[in-house]
C-alpha cells in the first residue's frame, strides 16, 4: 500500500510520518508541493510544521498548492486523508473539515506528552483502536484551539464526528477538548496531536501512535 | 554622500574619516593605512572596522585561546579542528558530527526575540556550512532575579525566541540551562548550540579555491539589519550614553532559514560547491574576506549584484548589513545551471555576484568602480592582537576568608522545608514552563532531552549509534575560582553525558565574561582559558572551537565568570541508555562518590545571599574513572538509573528522581544536613536491582570510587531519615514557581 | 499612488486570546479606557493609479478566498489615498 506524505516549504514532520508509514508495513512515498502528479498512492498524509512560516494563517497558503487540486478531488472520492497538526490546518482552510484551528489560549508554543481518547473508530485512520481508548501521544503546536460555530459544534458532536478528545485539563482552548475530528464520509480526519512521534517508546512517549497508520493500511485492504 | 573609491583614497590621501565612531582605535587606523599604503575607502574602512572587532577579531581573546591549540590532546577523532565555522568529530561507521556553541547576549537584552530567534538562526547556518544536516539545538540561558520585573520582559521573549524559530526549522531542543543571578540583570546571556551530523565525505570548508570560479550569494536579500550591529553592539557596554549607537537587531524568518538549509542540502548532496560561508555577524564582509582568504587570496565580486529589500543601501551599509539567512557559496561554472536550479525549486533567491581570480586581492565594485582592493587576510584574519593587562581582582583573597554561615538541617521539620525550599528556588525549580514552549520530537530521533542530564539523538535507525551533547557552568565556582571553575564545568558536562553512558568526544565552549578592559575582568577570563585547556588536556578532549562574549556588563559590575562548556558524547546503542530514573519499586540507590563539606558557591549559599568561600578543586583523573564506571555500567546492564549531582547536591538530584516517573524512595543519610546540601563535584547516584550489587561492588572497586548505599526504590514519598515528603507536595513546590513567576 | 486596505477580523463571536492578552495589558499601564479589544490583521495593497471597481471586485474576491478565513474571519475592502 502505497501512502503518499506531502512536503510544502516549511514542512517539517515528514520525514516522520513517512517512518510511521514504513513502521506500519505500508511504502511511504514524498510528494511534493508543487507537483500535482500523485503518484498513484492510494492514501495521503499533510505532515506537520510551519508551511509557509504559517504565514498569514496556518495552512492558508499550502491549501492553494498544485499538489492539493488532485489530493481534494481524490478525497472527495473517498482517498483517506489525514492532516495533522499543520495539515489539520491546511484541511481546515481547504473547507475539507469543518471549522478552523486558532491560537493556543496560553498564546504560547506548547509541546507536552497528553493524553487522548479516541472516540470514533469507524474512520480510515482510527480502526486499529477500541471505542474510548486512551492514548498518550506528543502535542506540539501554536495553533491547536479547534472553534466553530454552536451549530457545527453540534452537528459533530450529534454525528460522532469528534475522533478524539484532549483527557484532562484543556491543553489549548479547543471547544468541547477536540483534539481530531472527521468528514462526513469517514475518510478524512484531521488531528493535532502527533501520532507519527509515538511509534515506539524509544523515540517518543509511547508506541500508541503507530494504530493510526496500521489503520490505514487496514482500511485499504478492504 | 558621493562614492569613495580606490581612485579617489588615492586622489585624496587626507580626507577626514570616522574610524572613531566606527570603533577602530588611531592605531588600528593607522595600520590599515600601512597595508593599503594609503587611506581606505569608506567601504573599506567599513570592512576594516567591523571585521576587527572585538566580537570578528577576538582581538582581546586570542593570545590566550592559543592554549586550545598549544595545549591539544592529539585525537583521530578531529576531523576539522579550531579556526572553520565549527569543529568535526569522527563518531564511527563513516559519520562525522559538527557542533558549536555561539553567544547572542546583548542583542537578546534589546530585542529579547529577535535576537534570541537570530542567535539560533546564526548557530545552525554555521552547523549548515559545514555541510552537515542539522539534528538538534541546545540553549543556555542565563537571567537577571526571576522576580526582577526586567527579567519578566526579557525571559518570555528569549523563550518565545528560541522556540518560534528553532521550532520552525524542525529542530528538536534537546536541553540548556535557566539559571538566574543579580549580575546577569540587564545582561542575559542567550549561549545557543547547534549539532549536525554527515558523511566524512561531505565535509564543507569556507575557502574559495579556483581561478574562474563563480562566487554566489543566495538566500534572503539584503536589507538594513543590524548594520554595524556586531562592531556596535558587541564592543560597546551599556552605558546610559543614549540610543544612537545601537542600531536595530535583526530580524529573522525561520521559513527562510528552513528552506534554505532543504536547499542547501540538496545542493550538498549533489556536490555542486567547492567552499561555502554562512553569511552571520559582519555579512558579506566577513564571508568575502574569509572565503577568499580560504583561498588563494583573489576574488572580485560586484556588489551591486547582491539583491536588495532595501535598494537605498549605500555600498558601505550593504558589506556590513546583518540580514539573516543567507550563504555564499564558491560554484565551478560547470555546476551553477544546477545550482540555479535547485534554488529556483526551493523558490531561494539567488544572485552570482562575482568570481574567484588568480590573484592576491579582494576586489568588490559598484557599478563598474572598484571600491574595495585589499589583502583579504588582512581583514579577516590579520586584524590587531592585544595582550591586555591582567591582574587577580582584589575581591579572590577576600571572598577565599569568608566563613559560610548557612543553617544546616538536622530535624526531620528541617530537612523537610529545606528538600521543598531548593525544589521550589527558581534556579532548581522545574523548567516545563520553558521547555514546553520548544518542540523535542521533530525529526523522530530524540532519545533524550530535557530534563535529562544530557541531550541524546540518534543518528542511525539501523545500528542505533547516538550522540549525547551536555552544556554546563558553574558561575558560582568560576567567581571563587576561575581556573577550578573551568575545570569543573568541564568535567561536569562530560559526567552529565557519561551518566548515560555515552563516552565524552569532544569540547565546545561559549566565554561570558566583562569587559576585556578591565584588568579584573581579563584576569577571570585568562584563568578561565587556562583551566579548560589544562582540563581538556587532561581528560584527553579536543576543543573544537568556541565562541567569546565580552562587554557583559553595566557599569562597573561585571557579570559573574560564566564559562559555558559543552561536551559531545557517542554511544553506539541509544536502546542501551541508562534512563536518568527509575519507575519501579525495590531497586537499591547508591551514592558513586565521596561528600564533603562543600558549600561554598553552593545554591543553598546562593539562597542565603553568601557567595564567599573555598571552590572545590577538580579531580579530573578520578571523574575520568567516574566517567569509565558510568560508560561500564551502561554496557554491563549494571544501572536501571543514573543521575548526576550538581547544583542543588543529592536534595535536588533525588527530587528530580523521584518525580520523574512518580516513584518515591527511602533514603537514610549520616550528617544528613551536609550529605544533602554540599556540591562536591564527581558524584552521582545510580539505581540497580539488588541482584547487581555484586557487579556495581567490583566495577566501583576497579575504579576506585567510593560506594554508598543510601536507600531503595519505592511509595509515594520522598523519605529522608525521619522526614516524609509527599511526592505530591514535592511536586507542588517544584512545578509551582515557573507557572506563578511567569503563567 | 492609491492603496487598496484589506481589514481582516475575528468575527465577534470567535475567541481572541491576543486581544485579550492586550486588554489584560493595558489596564496594567494604567490605560483604563478599554472595554474589550480585538486584534485583526490589515493588507496594504499597492496598485498603479487610482483601483477601479473591477480592481476592488478582484480584490474582495482575494479577500475571500486567501486573505481571510470566512469560518473565522470578517473583512472589509476600502481605498485610502
Amino acid at each position: 500500500m502505497k501512502i503518499g506524505v506531502v512536503t510544502f516549504p516549511g514542512t517539517l514532520d515528514d520525514r516522520d510520518a513517512a517512518r510511521a508509514v514504513r513502521h506500519a508495513g505500508g511504502e511511504a512515498v514524498a510528494l511534493w508541493h508543487n507537483d500535482a502528479d500523485l503518484h498513484g498512492v492510494d492514501a495521503v498524509i499533510l505532515p506537520g510544521g510551519f508551511s509557509y512560516g504559517d504565514y498569514l494563517r496556518c495552512g492558508a497558503i499550502s491549501r492553494f498548492s498544485p499538489v492539493m487540486e488532485p489530493i481534494i478531488d481524490a478525497a472527495h472520492g473517498g482517498m483517506p486523508l489525514l492532516g495533522i497538526c499543520n495539515g489539520f490546518q491546511v484541511l481546515a482552510e481547504a473547507h475539507l473539515i469543518p471549522g478552523a484551528l486558532t491560537r493556543n489560549h496560553e498564546l504560547h508554543f506548547l509541546c507536552r506528552d497528553q493524553n487522548l481518547t479516541i472516540e470514533n473508530t469507524n474512520t480510515s485512520w482510527t480502526s486499529s483502536y477500541s471505542q474510548g481508548q486512551e492514548i498518550l501521544i506528543p502535542l506540539k503546536n501554536g495553533e491547536g484551539a479547534y472553534m466553530c460555530d454552536d451549530e457545527t459544534l453540534k452537528m459533530l458532536e450529534g454525528e460522532g464526528r469528534i475522533i478524539a478528545r484532549y483527557v484532562g485539563e484543556n491543553p489549548n482552548g479547543s471547544r468541547n477538548l477536540i483534539a481530531g475530528i472527521t468528514n462526513e464520509r469517514g475518510n478524512v480526519v484531521g488531528l493535532m496531536p502527533h501520532p507519527e512521534h509515538a511509534i515506539d517508546s524509544l523515540t517518543g512517549p509511547s508506541a500508541d501512535g503507530l494504530g493510526f497508520f496500521t489503520s490505514v493500511l487496514k482500511a485499504l485492504v478492504k | 554622500m558621493a562614492l569613495d573609491t580606490v581612485v579617489l583614497a588615492q586622489a585624496n590621501p587626507d580626507a577626514t574619516q570616522p574610524f572613531a565612531e566606527l570603533g577602530l582605535k588611531p592605531d588600528e587606523y593607522a595600520r590599515i593605512k600601512e597595508i593599503l599604503g594609503r587611506r581606505p575607502t569608506s567601504s573599506e574602512l567599513a570592512m576594516y572596522s567591523v571585521m576587527w572587532s572585538e566580537h570578528c577579531s577576538y582581538k582581546s581573546s586570542k593570545v590566550h585561546l592559543k592554549q586550545f591549540g598549544d595545549k591539544a590532546v592529539k585525537t583521530d577523532a578531529l576531523l576539522v579542528g579550531i579556526g572553520e565555522n565549527a569543529g568535526v568529530v569522527d563518531v564511527g561507521q563513516g559519520y562525522a558530527v559538527t557542533f558549536k556553541i555561539e553567544s547572542h547576549n546583548h542583542p537578546s537584552f534589546i530585542e529579547p526575540y529577535q535576537g534570541a530567534a537570530t542567535g539560533v538562526g546564526g548557530i545552525v547556518r554555521d552547523i549548515l556550512t559545514m555541510g552537515a544536516r542539522p539534528i538538534a539545538v541546545m540553549d543556555p540561558l542565563r537571567f537577571g532575579p526571576a522576580d526582577a520585573p526586567d527579567t519578566r520582559r526579557v525571559l518570555p521573549g528569549i523563550v518565545a525566541g528560541v522556540g518560534g524559530y528553532g521550532n520552525c526549522l524542525g529542530l528538536p531542543n534537546i536541553g540548556g540551562e535557566v539559571v538566574f543571578d543579580e549580575t546577569y540583570l540587564g545582561n542575559p546571556l542567550v549561549n545557543a548550540l547547534c549539532v549536525g551530523v554527515m558523511k566524512h565525505s561531505d565535509i564543507k570548508l569556507a575557502k574559495a579555491a579556483g581561478a574562474g570560479n563563480l562566487v554566489v550569494l543566495y538566500g534572503a536579500k539584503t536589507g538594513g539589519d543590524g548594520i554595524g550591529g556586531v562592531s556596535v553592539l558587541a564592543s560597546e557596554t551599556f552605558e546610559s550614553k543614549g540610543p544612537a549607537k545601537r542600531p536595530a537587531v535583526q530580524v529573522g524568518d525561520p521559513f527562510v532559514e528552513k528552506v534554505l538549509i532543504e536547499c542547501s542540502l540538496e545542493i550538498f548532496a549533489e556536490d555542486l560547491v567547492v567552499g561555502i560561508q554562512d553569511l552571520g555577524g559582519a555579512g558579506l564582509s566577513c564571508a568575502t574576506s574569509e572565503l577568499a582568504s580560504g583561498g588563494s587570496g583573489g576574488m572580485k565580486v560586484q556588489l551591486d549584484k547582491v539583491p536588495l529589500r532595501d535598494p537605498s543601501l549605500s555600498p558601505e551599509e550593504i558589506l556590513m548589513s546583518e540580514s539573516q539567512e543567507r550563504m555564499c557559496a564558491i560554484v565551478e561554472p560547470s555546476k551553477i545551471a544546477r545550482f540555479l536550479e535547485i534554488c529556483e525549486k526551493w523558490d531561494v533567491t539567488v544572485s552570482v555576484i562575482g568570481e574567484v581570480t588568480d590573484g592576491k586581492h579582494l576586489e568588490i565594485t559598484w557599478h563598474g568602480e572598484l571600491i574595495v582592493d585589499v589583502p583579504p587576510r588582512t581583514v579577516a584574519h590579520d586584524g590587531p592582537v592585544y595582550n591586555r593587562p591582567l591582574a587577580q581582582p582584589a575581591y579572590i583573597d577576600i571572598v577565599a576568608k569568608e566563613i559560610l554561615d548557612l543553617p544546616i538541617p538536622s530535624t526531620a521539620d528541617e530537612i523537610k522545608s529545606t528538600v521543598l525550599q531548593l525544589a521550589a528556588t527558581p534556579n532548581l525549580a522545574d523548567k516545563s514552563w520553558v521547555t514546553d514552549q520548544y518542540d523535542r520530537y521533530v525529526q523522530g530521533n530524540s532519545i533524550q532531552s530535557q530534563p535529562d542530564d544530557s541531550g541524546m539523538v540518534r543518528i542511525d535507525e539501523k545500528t542505533h549509534l547516538g550522540v549525547a551533547v551536555a552544556t554546563d557552568a558553574n558561575a558560582n565556582w568560576s567567581y571563587l575560582n576561575p581556573y577550578e571553575g573551568a575545570k569543573l564545568a568541564l568535567s561536569e558536562a562530560a559526567r552529565n553525558i557519561a551518566t548515560a553512558g555515552a563516552k565524552p568526544l569532544a569540547v565546545t565552549n561559549c566565554l561570558n565574561f566583562g569587559s576585556p578592559e578591565d584588568p579584573g575582568v581579563m584576569w577571570q577570563f585568562a584563568e578561565s582559558v587556562r583551566g579548560l585547556a589544562d582540563g581538556c588536556l587532561e581528560m584527553g578532549l579536543p576543543v573544537t572551537g568556541g565562541n567569546v562574549s565580552f562587554y557583559n556588563q553595566t557599569g562597573s559590575v561585571a557579570i559573574l565568570p560564566t564559562p559555558v562548556i559543552g561536551v559531545l558524547g557517542v554511544i553506539d546503542d541509544v536502546r542501551t541508555r541508562t534512563p536518568m530514573s527509575f519507575n519501579r519499586a525495590g531497586l537499591d540507590l547508591y551514592l558513586l562518590g565521596e561528600t564533603f563539606d562543600d558549600l561554598a558557591g553552593s545554591e543553598w549559599a546562593y539562597m542565603h545571599k553568601q557567595r564567599g568561600g573555598i571552590a572545590p578543586i577538580a579531580d579530573l583523573q578520578r571523574e575520568m574513572r567516574l566517567i569509565d564506571l558510568l560508560v561500564a555500567g551502561r554496557t554491563k546492564k549494571i544501572f536501571t538509573a543514573a543521575h548526576d549531582l550538581s547544583q542543588g547536591g543529592l536534595s535536588a538530584t533525588l527530587t528530580e528522581m523521584v518525580l520523574r516517573y512518580n516513584t518515591g524512595a527511602t533514603i537514610q543519610l549520616e550528617n544528613v544536613g551536609i550529605s544533602l546540601l554540599s556540591e562536591t563535584p564527581g558524584r552521582v547516584v545510580v539505581a540497580i536491582d539488588p541482584s547487581q550489587s555484586a557487579a556495581l561492588t567490583q566495577e566501583a572497586a576497579v575504579q576506585k570510587i567510593a560506594l554508598t548505599k543510601i536507600g531503595v526504590t519505592g511509595g509515594d514519598a520522598l523519605v529522608i531519615n525521619d522526614a516524609t515528603i509527599s511526592l505530591k507536595e514535592l511536586r507542588e513546590a517544584h512545578t509551582q514557581t515557573f507557572q506563578k513567576l511567569f503563567g | 499612488m492609491a492603496k487598496i486596505v484589506v481589514d481582516v477580523m475575528l468575527k465577534p463571536e470567535i475567541l481572541d486570546p491576543q486581544g485579550k492578552a492586550v486588554a489584560a495589558a493595558l489596564p496594567r499601564l494604567g490605560f483604563t479606557f478599554a472595554k474589550d479589544v480585538r486584534q485583526g490583521k490589515r493588507f496594504e495593497i499597492e496598485v498603479d493609479g487610482d483601483p477601479t471597481p473591477a480592481q476592488l471586485a478582484e480584490v474582495e474576491k482575494a479577500a475571500e478566498k486567501l486573505l481571510s478565513n470566512p469560518v473565522i474571519e470578517n473583512f472589509t475592502v476600502r481605498v485610502e489615498k
